[in-house]
């Protein structure tokens, strides 16, 4: 078990370098350096220049490139162009919001998409299952940006049940119950529309899986002991038939973090994703640069993640 | 031994009472789907809608700023869908932009089956170490954040156009139908017919293109019906980010871009909804044929 764990961990190394050295060289492809926003017509271009050269920017690239990986070890990102502040404090603010948006997406995703599954899985062929068939195609078939769109747009705008932009109130005060409601109040729509939309592959695995469990014979057994057939449903089969999804939690997670822009942009909700397009819109290239190597990142841990929960659920992988 | 002498007559069995391609079953079974046939028919009225509607206009004219026409309503002085904030007609943008987002999923898609297919191929059928070295290299591209790495990419190339933005999208999507078509193959490599070419002497590219190639037409053409609607997925979110086709050219994505402010969404529904509407029905409908499409295969599979 430690030991699959481990290999795996091994493997992300090289991944890791791939990913830094890949991200390095966008970074040199985008234009200026760090340097570029002290320009003014009264800086001293031998000053600039000087800065340069002592911040080693005329060094070798390779020499710069392990020098921005030691950096980024000691969690230093970069100072931003724009907001002439740390990239860490900038990406902070905006990861949390990020963070409870995306929790609350999980959570929901799998609290709409298990009953969702159970009952396709149960009913098949019944009118149950074609329901949940045809939400689980429209989902698979609707790109996530028109679906938030018309979602902000009924009940955003139109009926006005919810707030469209931000993620708390400006008129209420932080550590206040009404500042909790009013985040909280925040997320609901956003997380909910995200959570439809990313249900369609935990529905169509727990369905096939609860078709195929249905007829194995622990089913049968618990049947002749007389065990109802709700508990039948919701705790043989169901734990069973999980295992797959599990497995999901890791890439789920990924998902969100890629999805972001998209919500985060519709909703004008300051996470990482907004976070992401503002930047590229001003151009504060130490910001991108420290984004994306953050993207890269969580979705290598995701991975990472998804692999060691399949092989605590699934011994075959292990052994291998 | 006597399990292979079994497969090895059902394989007979199944070549002779079906077509050299099962391609004919596949088509025959969508055609009974009564939906799949609805949703056919939609998608070539959409096709004729952007595509001859597009032969009758000229990009300069429909892209051209004209103040004092900004923001009409529905029907307003002629222009059935309104107009924008710089005057041009909606329904034409919609036209064009509509062809714009079909041809540039097209494009993706006919570039990243290609690689794909190839790479599969190549990939599945040698296996060993070829494989593995390829695999790993689809394993990471996989992993890639994406849409920030196009977003910023988009930026940063110099005369950026149209088909840079094509080769972006392409550079990610090939992996996954070298996935799909490696375990495709990996699934040929092993049967009969290939082993006996071998025998008799054919090169390896024969096997691969003469042999093992026409056995995947089908699900090629599955692949190439899903991948088209998810590529137009991808154009349009990207367009509708503000990152994806220039702004000169009109796209599905930029007119639901418009959506992105407020008193658009309130008050001047004609921006962005009718695009909205528009690309709902191109995503379902050919998605709908595409499923279809896949469970006529998986049928005609199983029945092998």
């Amino acid at each position: 078990m430690w030991k699959t764990v481990l290999r795996r961990i091994l493997i992300m190394i090289p991944q890791l370098l791939i990913l830094s050295l890949l991200v390095f060289i966008l970074a040199k492809m985008m234009p200026g350096d760090p340097f570029t926003g002290m320009i003014n017509p009264n800086s001293d271009p031998k000053e600039i220049a000087r800065l340069r050269q002592e911040y080693g920017l005329n060094d070798p690239v390779w020499v710069q490139y392990t020098r921005w990986l030691g950096n980024m070890f000691h969690g230093d990102l970069g100072q931003s162009y724009i907001q002439k502040v740390p990239v860490t404090s900038l990406i902070w603010d905006r990861a949390v919001n990020t963070f409870w948006l995306s929790l609350m997406t999980v959570v929901l995703t799998y609290v709409i998409a298990i009953p969702l599954g159970v009952t396709a899985g149960r009913h098949q062929d019944e009118w149950q299952d074609h329901g949940v068939q045809i939400f689980n195609y429209i989902t698979f078939a609707v790109p996530p940006f028109v679906f938030y769109i018309l979602g902000i747009w009924l009940f955003g705008f139109t009926l006005g049940w919810f707030p469209i932009s931000g993620s708390v109130s400006a008129d209420v005060n932080p550590g206040t119950l009404a500042y909790f409601w009013s985040r909280i109040y925040h997320l609901i729509l956003p997380s909910i529309l995200c959570a439809l939309i990313s249900t369609t592959t935990i529905v169509q695995y727990l369905r096939t899986g609860i078709v195929d469990n249905k007829v194995e014979d622990y089913v049968r057994t618990a049947r002749s002991k007389g065990v109802p057939e709700n508990v039948v449903f919701n705790k043989h089969i169901l734990r069973n038939s999980l295992l797959p999804i599990a497995a999901f939690f890791g890439n789920t997670i990924t998902g969100l973090l890629s999805g972001s822009m998209v919500i985060e942009s519709v909703f004008s909700y300051p996470g990482m994703g907004k976070l992401f397009l503002d930047s590229i819109g001003q151009r504060d290239y130490t910001t991108l640069t420290a984004l994306i190597l953050l993207f890269g990142v969580l979705t290598l841990v995701g991975n990472l993640l998804s692999d060691i929960i399949m092989s605590i659920i699934d011994p075959r992988i292990r052994i291998k | 031994m006597a399990k292979d002498k079994n497969t090895s007559k059902k394989d007979q069995n199944a070549k002779t009472s079906l077509p050299p391609s099962g391609f004919k079953i596949i088509v025959r079974e969508v055609w009974r789907d009564k939906v799949a046939f609805v949703s056919f028919c939609i998608i070539v009225a959409i096709l004729l809608f952007t595509f001859v509607g597009s032969l009758f206009l000229n990009k300069s004219q429909v892209t051209e700023i004209n103040i004092a026409e900004a923001y009409y309503a529905w029907g307003e002085s002629g222009h059935v869908f309104g107009t924008d904030d710089g005057g041009r007609d909606i329904l034409k943008l919609l036209m064009m932009g509509g062809r714009n987002s079909i041809l540039i999923g097209l494009s993706v898609t006919v570039l990243c089956e290609g690689v794909g297919l190839l790479v599969g191929l190549f990939s599945g059928y040698f296996g060993g170490v070829t494989d593995a070295v390829i695999m790993r290299i689809v394993d990471f591209i996989q992993i890639l954040p994406q849409f920030p790495i196009i977003i910023v990419l988009t930026t940063v190339i110099p005369n950026y156009n149209a088909w840079t933005l094509v080769l972006l999208i392409s550079m990610f999507g090939w992996t996954s139908t070298a996935r799909y078509f490696r375990a495709f193959v990996l699934s040929q490599r092993e049967r009969e017919y290939v082993l006996a070419s071998k025998t008799s002497g054919s090169s390896n590219l024969t096997i691969m293109f003469r042999e093992v190639l026409p056995n995947i037409t089908s699900a090629l053409v599955i692949d190439v019906v899903l991948m088209i609607a998810g590529n137009i997925g991808i154009e349009t979110t990207l367009s509708f980010l503000g990152y994806g086709l220039p702004t000169t050219t009109p796209s599905l994505g930029t007119l639901i871009g418009f959506a992105n402010d407020p008193v658009n969404v309130t008050t001047r529904p004609w921006l962005w909804m009718p695009a909205t509407i528009l690309l709902l029905i191109i995503s379902l409908s050919i998605n709908y044929v595409g499923r279809a499409l896949q469970r006529a295969g998986d049928a005609r599979q199983r029945e092998n």
